[in-house]
């Protein structure tokens, strides 16, 4: 008997020490990530000099005399990343106030899995039909001698943005007490002047984490953006062929080697940096917002 | 409540308001209903039963995605395989098992962190670690690798979520009847819990299929029918259906083709939705 229940206490210890382990794959997973890009990316920065990496003009990594200067890809990524919340984020918002406060039942019920079924379509369709669409339209409308370009991704980052601005907004809009709209009813405001002066500001951190999460999901995006920006490592400019950091990691990894390859680690290292500062101020929000 | 009290101005800002509403959302459906319509306009003529199932051959002038549908599946398989007991496991130590608030926290934190990196970033970690230093060649088996660390995140928090509603009594009940913890998880915990693993599962499935970034270098972009376990093998890659619309359309210009498979991929998208949905329901009940 007692070395039965030894056996059972020795199987729940080992049960107990299995589920950790289960646990701790998510924390080493995180721990390869970072190592390996700090391992794979120092080297090419120490090498070309950061100065030079990250505030150099000109990228021509596979030139005689190759120069890596990686400014136009952050340029680019931060302009595109900036101008696609601009324009994501008032019409997000304004449909997630629809769907939080002013649509019927009805029409919320049709709307929300509509925005789900735009959250839930991959990328490379995205690019597939701003490279069929989009682009000659650009082209066409501007007179420009090829649409692929900084203004066709960032429309094509809006719209993918669209979904989780909407979703995660919207969760904020129905967490703000019942009680603050009552007041405002009380006092003899309208419905629409308690949903945009009442909820909306009471509502603003989590609008906060909405906008960090689109600013996240934008700066990230890779395969729709290839397709469209028409990737070409010039400063940014509206109406330029440009690439983003995303798409010169990926535009160049297949054929890369040497410096070039280490360079290209380089640039995804500063991608990780960026993006764990954006899920740092997320975070900060967040919390800001339990608070 | 009388209207006219209400200034003329107040009345416009409201109108403003309202119309500008009314503005987004209406550009929000136009979106996605142009969307589904000329993908589907363009892409369904094109699918039929010989693209659905022949290998592509340049010889014969035929084309086909079989083998992409076949990878596709292979690659859910592999993932969900490993992802499912890690994922399963570590919301049942967070949730279950855990004292340790400190690691608990830094579970959670290095979760959520997971879930932020974007996919081109574990594409060339996978590239790095699976590929390469775990020598598995880019393969399917190096790609599914790399989903498992993208899914791992939703698998967590969707299987944590289900284990917090089940009510605390059940397990007072069972411990009371001498079950021991891990004889209590199995027969009560987890069935009580299995809407939110499979809503888990579901929303993994749609993450894999819509995945493109993570697997252009770790699965690569070969189209060649394998069995099962051929492709299980390292070093015996093959591309998705995400991966192979990029390739028509960026690489080879073949938009027809392209377009049928955005189209089964929507298809793909909205039964995928519709399941999440339903298993979500189902849990909340």
């Amino acid at each position: 008997m007692n070395k039965a229940k030894k056996l059972l206490s020795l199987f729940e210890k080992t049960m107990h020490i299995l589920f950790a382990a289960c646990g701790l794959v998510a924390v080493a997973f995180v721990l390869i990530i970072t190592g390996y890009l700090i391992i794979s990316g120092l080297p090419a920065i120490k090498e070309i000099g950061l100065k030079e990496f990250l505030l150099g003009r000109v990228w021509a990594s596979t030139a005689t005399d190759p120069r890596f200067g990686i400014l136009p890809f952050i340029c680019t990524s931060v302009y595109g990343t900036l101008a696609a919340i601009v324009i994501g984020v008032p019409v997000g918002l304004l449909c997630a106030i629809f769907l939080a406060k002013m649509a019927p039942k009805k029409i919320a019920a049709v709307f929300r899995p509509a925005v789900d079924l735009l959250a839930g379509i991959p990328s490379v369709v995205y690019g597939l039909v701003g490279m069929i669409l989009l682009v000659p339209a650009v082209r066409e409308a501007f007179g420009l001698a090829d649409g692929a370009n900084l203004f066709s991704a960032i429309i094509v980052l809006a719209i993918m943005i669209l979904p989780s601005i909407i979703s995660v907004s919207e969760t904020a809009l129905c967490a703000v007490p019942k009680e603050y709209e009552e007041a405002s009813y009380a006092l003899g405001a309208t419905k629409t002047e308690t949903v945009f002066k009442v909820v909306l500001p009471a509502a603003k951190s989590g609008i906060a984490a909405a906008v960090v999460l689109g600013i996240g999901r934008a700066i990230g995006e890779a395969m729709a953006v290839m397709m469209v920006a028409g990737n070409v490592a010039n400063m940014p400019s509206l109406f330029k062929s440009v690439r983003f950091l995303t798409t010169a990691v990926a535009s160049e990894m297949a054929y890369s080697s040497g410096l070039q390859r280490q360079a290209l680690f380089s640039i995804a290292l500063v991608l990780f940096v960026f993006i764990m500062l954006i899920n740092v101020l997320l975070n900060f929000v967040i919390k800001r917002e339990k608070k | 409540m009388k209207k006219t009290s209400i200034s003329v101005k107040r009345r416009a800002v409201c109108a403003a308001e309202n119309i500008l509403m009314y503005i987004a959302v209406g550009l929000t459906t136009l979106l996605l209903v142009g969307i589904l319509c000329y993908i589907f306009y363009r892409g369904l003529p094109n699918i039929t039963w010989e693209l659905l199932t022949s290998e592509p051959s340049v010889i014969r002038g035929i084309n086909g995605i079989l083998p992409n549908i076949l990878n596709t599946l292979y690659i859910i398989l592999f993932t969900l395989i490993i992802v499912l007991p890690l994922g399963v496991g570590a919301a049942i130590y967070l949730n279950e098992y855990a004292r340790n608030r400190k690691l608990v926290k830094i579970i959670e934190l290095a979760t959520e962190t997971l879930a932020g990196i974007p996919s081109i970033i574990y594409g060339l970690v996978g590239l790095l670690f699976f590929v390469q230093f775990c020598s598995l060649g880019t393969s399917l088996i190096a790609g599914a690798m790399t989903l498992v660390i993208v899914t791992l995140p939703t698998i967590i928090r969707t299987t944590q979520e289900s284990l917090k509603t089940v009510p605390q009594s059940y397990r007072e009940g069972s411990l009371a009847l001498g079950a021991g913890k891990w004889h209590m998880i199995r027969t009560v915990v987890l069935p009580s819990s299995v809407n939110g693993i499979v809503t888990g599962c579901i929303l993994a499935v749609g993450r894999i299929v819509g995945e493109s970034a993570a697997l252009l270098y770790t699965a690569g972009v070969a189209n060649e029918i394998m069995g099962i376990i051929e492709a299980a093998k390292p070093g015996s890659g093959g591309s998705t259906l995400t991966i192979a619309l990029y390739m028509y359309a960026k690489e080879r210009g073949e938009f027809d083709i392209a377009f049928a498979i955005a189209a089964i991929l929507l298809l793909l998208t909205l039964i995928i939705n519709i399941g999440a949905k339903l298993a979500g329901k189902k849990l909340k009940k």
